[in-house]
């Protein structure tokens, strides 16, 4: 993974330094809350419900277990002693004092890392599919391209004044794990005819109020040209970029409003001026950058695993986390392990600082020191030799981590709500709560198979409802909570939008109302059909029939 | 729901400094503890905590200060909304639970 | 308004003409683009001219022209309207302007480095401002990642150079 260098060190501590005196100067009155805001929120500060919450950026959701290890010590020392990972990578501390702010980002930039821009009208955390460098599919690790764009957009003095958030996502394989086309400008690996690899660029997607799919405005972009075309897009779009409505600021406001040629036409009519100059990647830089990002010494493994076969009759559990948790690794005798953060009952998402320590431990002792965050809330070990598996499953049994539901009907994507968003119009949490009481048999989640659910507290679609298999957004009906479901959204290669199905339900119905749904789709199913593929086989009727017949 | 209750309303803020959810006193200072808070009755009286608020925010104390709805409750003013009843509690009950039981173990 | 440039306060020489008043003879005045665009007596003027661009108003279509202007103003309506650092760059970079631009507006000393950037070199202040306050603004970073017209190695280059990495 990427290590810092002298140049990088001396940034995020001149950034600190800065962002230490801008703190003083706030509590001493010094700077208003209007003039501190944006700043703050370039630092990714928060104010929310209950304090200030500090997102922390975890660069294309790869962490060392040395980075781990402090952000359990940030969990406990200055938080409640837990942290929340989100749908961009990132994780998020709840409780946090402005005034020791500073310290914090003191703590993170000793191991390489900072919350800059995890916030405010400016280039977000840059996400990347979390099987990067290690899924069999992959065409190159995107990651060395998120690490490029990461730096490219550091305290870019251009564009941290945009119109809005701007959030980048980029895929190195055919199937997209990092949702790119529903982010701002999503990059996509692939090979031209003669072999050659480069980028798809897709520009416009997003969620929120309106959900947009991207449109592609370059089909094949070579590599040595991604930070020119880039900043081509963005001066397009900090030119042209509404800025008299907050709701129709995004770019993809702007594509939509232009249409994808015309804004295709302008990119490249600006692009033709820069392309080839300054910002041209030299053979060399993009070395540079992918030497960080290769591949761990991995070692000789036994083809056979005789106690994983045991295991896996002796203990259905281990059996079901086989099959659900455990993933092929392009290397023969690894594999890639999702560490589920959620548990029956559980809060989606979230892991204590006594959790972190402990994947840390493991990630040291059984994945080349090396966790990864996904945009669905879990963690991940990539680099488990799969003799390590029955060990590595006993130890995450025991700190509640080893739920078998990886992508299953209970691996909720759940954004915090009401109980920490003052943004929320509903709580989530608890919901996501019930929905893993209710579907806990482990059997049954199997059964019914592949199914993501995600939900939002509210329409700035955090959780991703538009895109899950089964959304649910809350809204505040007369005071009383209330969800609406929508049904066939996927984040994936065949992205699209969930249709709602009918009349939101109350709080008390909505566990019930996703149990009708899961009713019909085993009712219709054919085949090896998961329910998206039922669902576009047969439409909203036969479930908005079940669900509403009896109302 | 009698009118008589009808316009409360409570001023309520975050510090400035450690970010705590506080509500302005009888006394104009700032408490993380709803129940003890002053309660305006109509329109003039709220306008006027408002200001205090914004007073203190200027002057670094507190930031976003704003008015809330409340209704009294037997041990003092109550948060009217679900929001600001979370807001003032804490997140609710099944999710502060899980949190302190995932919080509190501790592995070997 | 005070000015900030090369970073001292100074007198500012410069005045804003509004679009209806009539030409001054020598004054170095800035006019707008309506102005410009309206008034052919400009054109001619012996004595310095500055431009006044609102940040809704394109730079490029001004190529042929900006030479006719020792100085032009970019506006930041509100710190968070970041458009004049597009402006900027393009006056510098594109259309390689040299005279003095200048940031008018809610300009910020926690925004300056980044207005330097972009090509600012001179600066509208709010009156008190705390000279301070810019100078350490301006002192703040010396690692920068990506290159703007500003002449300074950005870290890719830097890099090469020293061999941190290959």
């Amino acid at each position: 993974m990427y290590r810092y260098d002298e140049l990088d060190r001396t940034f995020v501590a001149e950034r600190v330094a800065q962002f230490r005196d801008q703190v003083r100067r706030r509590l001493a009155g010094e700077l208003t809350e209007d003039e501190f805001r944006p700043l703050r929120l370039m630092n990714g500060l928060y104010l929310q419900l209950h304090a200030y919450m500090l997102r922390v950026a975890i660069p294309y959701g790869t962490l060392s277990s040395r980075q781990l290890r402090m952000l359990a010590h940030i969990a406990r020392r200055y938080d409640r002693g837990f942290g929340h990972f989100t749908t961009r990578q990132n994780i998020q501390f709840n409780w946090i004092k402005l005034e020791e702010a500073p310290d914090i980002l003191a703590d993170l930039a000793a191991v390489e890392m900072h919350a800059l821009q995890t916030s405010g009208n400016c280039i977000r955390n840059v996400t990347a599919d979390h099987w990067a460098g290690v899924a069999p599919d992959e065409i190159e690790d995107p990651r060395i391209w998120s690490e490029i764009i990461r730096q490219w957009s550091t305290l870019h003095p251009e564009f941290s004044f945009l119109p809005r958030k701007f959030k980048i996502a980029v895929t190195g394989s055919p199937n997209d794990r990092a949702a790119v086309k529903v982010h701002d400008i999503g990059i996509r690996m692939h090979r031209n005819e003669a072999g050659e690899s480069g980028f798809e660029i897709i520009v416009g997607g997003g969620l929120g109020r309106t959900p947009m799919i991207g449109k592609t405005i370059r089909d094949f972009l070579p590599k040595r040209h991604l930070l020119s075309y880039l900043e081509a897009i963005l001066r397009v779009y900090n030119e042209f970029g509404r800025r008299d409505n907050l709701f129709k600021s995004r770019i993809k406001i702007l594509v939509h409003e232009i249409g994808a040629a015309e804004m295709a036409r302008r990119v490249e009519e600006e692009w033709a001026q820069i392309r080839g100059g300054a910002l041209d990647l030299p053979i060399e830089t993009i070395a540079g950058i992918a030497a960080q990002f290769a591949a761990p010494s991995y070692a000789p493994q036994p083809r056979q695993v005789p106690e994983i076969d045991a295991l896996r009759f002796s203990e259905s559990a281990f059996a079901h986390w086989l099959k659900t948790n455990v993933a092929a690794h392009r290397e023969p005798g690894y594999a890639i392990v999702t560490l589920s953060l959620k548990p029956e009952g559980g809060p989606p998402g979230d892991a204590s600082a006594a959790q972190m320590d402990a994947v840390a431990d493991l990630a040291d002792a059984m994945s080349f020191g090396e966790i990864r965050v996904s945009h669905e809330q879990n963690l991940l070990l990539p680099h488990v030799p799969r003799a390590a598996l029955p060990a590595l499953w006993r130890a995450l049994a025991a700190l509640n981590l080893a739920t078998p539901n990886a992508g299953k009907i209970t691996d909720i994507i759940c954004c915090p709500g009401l109980d920490y968003c003052s943004l929320a119009n509903a709580r989530s949490i608890p919901v996501g709560q019930r929905l893993t009481q209710r579907f806990n048999d482990l059997a049954r989640v199997h059964d019914i198979g592949d199914l993501k659910i995600k939900m939002s507290g509210c329409i700035n679609a955090c959780g991703h409802h538009h895109v899950g298999h089964i959304g649910l957004l809350g809204v505040d009906k007369n005071g009383e909570e209330f969800y609406q479901i929508t049904l066939g959204g996927s984040a994936e290669s065949d992205a699209s939008l969930g249709a709602i199905l009918g009349p939101a339900v109350s709080s008390a119905d909505v566990v019930d109302a996703v149990e009708s749904v899961v009713e019909t789709y085993l009712a219709e199913r054919r085949g090896g059909e998961r329910f998206l593929d039922t669902y576009r086989r047969v439409g909203a009727a036969p479930f908005k029939e079940r669900l509403y017949a009896a109302a | 729901m009698s009118t008589a209750h009808a316009n409360l309303q409570i001023l309520t803020a975050n510090r400035l400094a450690d970010g705590a959810v506080v509500y302005l006193t009888p006394a104009g200072t700032w408490t993380t503890e709803i129940g003890r808070s002053v309660v305006a009755r109509e329109e003039k009286a709220a306008s006027a905590l408002l200001a205090r608020g914004q007073k203190d925010a200027e002057a670094a104390v507190v930031v976003a200060p704003y008015l809330i709805a409340a209704v009294q409750g037997a041990g003092g003013p109550r948060a009217a909304s679900l929001r600001e009843q979370i807001r003032a509690a804490g997140p609710s009950r099944p999710v502060a639970d899980a949190v302190a039981a995932a919080v509190g173990l501790a592995y070997p | 308004m005070p000015l900030l440039k090369n970073g001292a306060l100074i007198d500012d020489r410069w005045r804003r003409l509004a679009d209806e008043d009539p030409l001054p003879g020598t004054d170095a005045v800035i006019v707008t683009l309506a102005r410009w665009r309206a008034d052919r007596a400009l054109a001619g003027r012996g004595s310095p001219l500055g431009l006044a661009l609102r940040n809704s108003e394109a730079v490029q279509p001004l190529a042929g022209e900006i030479q006719s202007f020792e100085l032009v103003a970019l506006e930041f309506p509100k710190f968070t309207d970041g458009r004049a650092y597009s402006q900027a760059r393009l006056l510098r970079e594109r259309l390689g302007f040299t005279g003095e631009l200048r940031a008018t507006g809610q300009v910020l000393p926690d925004q300056l480095l980044f207005m330097q950037r972009c090509g600012f070199d001179a600066f509208e202040i709010a009156k008190g401002a705390a000279l301070e306050a810019w100078r350490k603004a301006l002192a703040s970073f010396s690692v920068f990642y990506q290159p703007t017209g500003d002449g300074r190695a950005p870290v890719n280059s830097l890099r090469r150079v020293i061999g941190s990495r290959p």
